[in-house]
């Protein structure tokens, strides 16, 4: 089976964001290096608050792809963001947690921090459709 | 037209042209007043977030509605302030389709002193068939004493 890895590298907006993955066994954190074109306030300079959900919902897509070996892509139901904290032009990291798993839904929780774990910029809670049962309209 | 509307169509500007990110999307404000904000992201390959199906990556989606949201608190607001995204939440009812430009359309229906609360739609051909929803809550006055390049010093975190 293709790697997670493998996968991403051939997601053309994964590949425009930059995001890169790092694997400890099943255990992983997705990266998210800094770059101009990711910011959203000029002023302060602050990551746009759009890129970090978008990074943080990548997240949790990886990590079901990597616990759950799912041959096609789960699909995005509804997602939760809250910002804590603004987005500085550093490096961000997102560690993703499976809540549940059940039949077709998966509920996952995912949280990003830069320079410190225990003050994490933003958050994501979604809900994510896992068996492809297409429900014809 | 009003100086008020002259002020938010300059800001929606700012705010698309001073932004890197809504650059490298190529945002586009369509209309911008008092009843809210209509973007558009033009389609573009290397924004595809399934490459089996050519579908743009929900995360566009999710940076368009932040955006339109943002620029909606704005429109909505009779002077100036900073903003920031305090929660969103989105509802991805289907996905856009290949080669369609997607649009986003948010009204800003309630501002207090400190918060503002939003909705939005995204669609490619009609408000009226979304792609994803989104219902949002921004801080207004964000930056009260942080000014340019705050983000640049280390953090002086209270808990």
């Amino acid at each position: 089976m293709e790697s997670v890895q493998a996968r991403l590298a051939r997601i053309p907006y994964a590949q425009f964001l930059g995001v890169k993955l790092e694997l400890a066994g099943d255990e992983m954190t997705a990266i998210l290096p800094f770059g101009r074109h990711i910011i959203g306030n000029p002023v302060l300079p602050a990551i746009h608050g759009g890129v970090l959900g978008a990074f943080m919902e990548m997240t949790a897509l990886a990590q079901l792809l990597l616990t759950e070996g799912q041959e096609r892509q789960p699909r995005v139901i509804d997602v939760s963001i809250e910002y804590l904290r603004s987005g500085r032009p550093l490096t961000t990291f997102a560690r993703a947690e499976i809540k549940k798993v059940g039949r077709r839904i998966a509920n996952v929780h995912v949280e990003a921090w830069q320079d410190r774990r225990a003050a994490p910029i933003a958050a994501l809670r979604g809900h994510f459709l896992v068996s492809p049962t297409e429900v014809k309209p | 037209m009003s100086d008020h509307l002259e002020l938010m169509r300059n800001l929606a500007l700012g705010m698309n042209q001073g932004s890197p990110q809504a650059l490298a999307l190529k945002l586009e404000t369509l209309s911008i007043d008092r009843d809210g904000s209509v973007l558009k992201v033009p389609y573009d390959e290397k924004l595809i977030g399934d490459p089996e199906t050519g579908v743009i990556a929900g995360g566009v989606v999710t940076t368009l509605l932040d955006h339109a949201c943002g620029q909606a608190v704005h429109a909505a607001m009779t002077e100036f302030k900073t903003i920031a995204t305090l929660d969103l939440r989105i509802d991805y009812m289907r996905p856009a389709e290949p080669g369609k430009d997607i649009f986003a359309k948010a009204h800003c229906y309630k501002a207090t002193r400190s918060v503002a609360f939003v909705r939005a739609v995204a669609y490619d051909d009609s408000p009226d068939d979304p792609v994803a929803a989104a219902q949002a809550a921004f801080m207004l006055d964000s930056s009260a004493g942080r000014g340019f390049g705050a983000n640049l010093k280390p953090r002086k975190d209270r808990k």
